[in-house]
């Protein structure tokens, strides 16, 4: 998976989990939490997505990692590279 | 329809032991993430505390009034739109206790104005207390207690704690001596939009998510009782339930944790760090309910939904739980609970000890029943003059009555305190594939506690199940 697709990936999880989520003015570089109103529930379901949709085992302590679109795209990356 | 016991398969992804909110939560989750999934139950209906009984046409509710706004959103994520859209509010909260009456919804916008015109607070006050209490996660500091919180923006103001704290502790049993972070997040959901309940009854959300859980695969057997997990080297096995193995690779109880410890499980599978830490876990209290039902045709006036009446002069944790305690909930459910029905009922409730109750004799237990019973009438006659004669059923529920349903250990309607979370956290560490969900902690606790603990520990065994 390219960056773009990565990022693409997380949005549609977010709106699979808000579908009311509103997009247009979200600053890849910002936390994703503040912006879109995501709660911890929410983040742990993005990580269940991932799990489930990928196979991916994100230990508790990279959590961090997947806080804005751009960190998450970084993050991923290298383990969703042959995706 | 739930199966028969001589129906169920020799082994499974995951056993999940009771079927309280968490249960069936995990369980839906696990299903989701592909798992193969049997729900034990050892009481002849699923939903733990999250039930109801009939008697005489009447259906009463144990644990219906109320939730936090956030279930709407968590049903809707974890279960379905369908059980979202029956999520409506209860919109009347009524308080009445010697220092003062008045009605609310409940909500931040709503306490906000109450707290400056009613109790002369200052708006600057007002928004740094809510500030705070938004803040609170529950990694943080435990040390304050919600007594020290109160003090330090309402010193003095005892009738101001009891607002503050009167609901919260018939939602969770909490007292002003717990975390004041366990205070701080369980008052913020609630002042989120305020409370909110299931249109169509327990009945009707129990089976909708019966329906759900068996689109999603998931097995489950009533009247299945598990007398034990089964280990092999420190590992979990299955358990053991009418004289029958079930191998699992994964068995997650949402029997009480303390019972998960002590009566599903051996001693020699935990450290003593761990099993000296667990015996120290102390058990919430329990509680009593009146259950009284309006004879059919009869009617009562709309006089709120929710009612914190009390007739101790101050807030007092105590007398809260003292056996003739002069401070009571009651929950009215009008018609509008079941549309189409023209049912009414009320529920009293009341915080208690066990060790009150459990040691009566018959004849003392019964009749300490009655007294309650005529208690709660007397009681609720000053807000329903005349109610009296229109009860054609009454009942009471006791910590013995929540012990006998439940099987949790003395009875408790609350799962347990603050230190209940971290022993529930790390209870697969000590057994591999051994997982407990359930009410703990007290912020896991309550309808929207359950669920969402629920999600967190089906995560947890996902990982485990896929590692």
């Amino acid at each position: 998976m390219t960056s773009d697709e990565i990022k693409d990936l997380i949005l549609e999880i977010i709106e699979d989990i808000d579908d009311e989520a509103d997009f247009a003015s979200l600053d890849a570089d910002q936390p994703l939490r503040d912006q879109l109103d995501l709660d911890s529930m929410d983040f742990l379901d993005i990580v269940m997505e991932l799990r489930k949709r990928h196979k991916l085992q994100i230990p508790e302590e990279d959590y961090p990692q997947l806080a804005s679109l751009n960190s998450c795209a970084t993050y991923l990356e290298p383990l969703l590279k042959d995706a | 329809m739930p199966v028969s016991f001589s129906q169920l398969d020799n082994s499974y992804d995951v056993v999940v032991i009771g079927s309280g909110l968490g249960g069936l939560t995990t369980a839906n989750r696990l299903a989701y993430c592909g798992h193969k999934v049997l729900i034990l139950e050892h009481h002849h209906r699923l939903g733990g505390l999250s039930t109801w009984f009939k008697r005489r046409g009447h259906i009463f509710d144990i644990s219906l009034h109320g939730f936090p706004y956030g279930m709407v959103k968590t049903c809707k994520k974890y279960w379905n739109k369908e059980i979202m859209q029956s999520i409506v509010q209860l919109p009347h909260i009524v308080f009445d206790n010697p220092q003062f009456s008045l009605r609310t919804t409940f909500d931040k916008i709503d306490f906000t104005k109450l707290l400056k015109t009613h109790f002369r607070i200052s708006g600057e006050v007002i928004d740094k207390f809510f500030a705070t209490v938004a803040k609170m996660n529950f990694y943080d500091d435990q040390t304050m207690t919600t007594r020290e919180l109160f003090e330090r923006f309402f010193p003095g103001r005892s009738d101001v704690h009891r607002l503050l704290m009167e609901p919260i502790t018939y939602a969770n049993g909490s007292t002003l001596d717990d975390p004041a972070i366990t205070y701080g997040i369980v008052f913020s959901n609630f002042m989120n939009k305020g409370v909110f309940t299931f249109e169509g009854g327990t009945d009707k959300l129990i089976g909708m998510m019966t329906d759900e859980l068996e689109k999603n695969g998931v097995t489950i057997c009533a009247r299945a009782k598990v007398d034990k997990v089964i280990t092999e080297q420190g590992r979990v096995r299955g358990v053991s339930v009418h004289g029958k193995t079930i191998t699992a690779k994964a068995v997650v109880s949402n029997s009480g944790i303390t019972n998960t410890i002590q009566n599903l499980t051996d001693r020699d599978l935990y450290s003593d760090e761990f099993y000296e830490k667990a015996e120290k876990i102390r058990v919430n209290t329990s509680s009593c309910q009146v259950y009284l039902g309006i004879r059919q045709g009869e009617k009562i006036d709309d006089v709120g939904d929710l009612l914190f009446t009390s007739k101790s002069p101050e807030f007092d944790s105590e007398e809260l739980l003292d056996m003739k305690t002069k401070s009571k909930t009651f929950s009215i459910y009008y018609p509008k609970t079941r549309p189409g029905s023209d049912q009414y009922t009320v529920v009293a409730s009341m915080n208690s000890r066990y060790d009150d109750w459990a040691h009566l004799d018959e004849e003392t237990y019964q009749m300490e029943k009655q007294s309650l019973i005529a208690r709660s009438i007397t009681d609720l006659e000053k807000y329903l003059p005349g109610v009296s004669t229109k009860i054609d059923w009454s009942e009471a529920a006791t910590p013995r009555t929540f012990n006998s349903y439940t099987l949790h250990t003395r009875g408790t309607s609350f799962g347990t305190k603050f230190e209940g979370l971290d022993i529930s956290r790390s209870i697969s560490k000590e057994v591999a594939g051994l997982f407990h969900v359930g009410s703990v902690g007290i912020i896991m606790s309550g309808w929207l506690g359950a669920i969402n603990y629920g999600v967190i520990v089906a995560n947890d065994v996902d990982v485990f199940l896929k590692s």
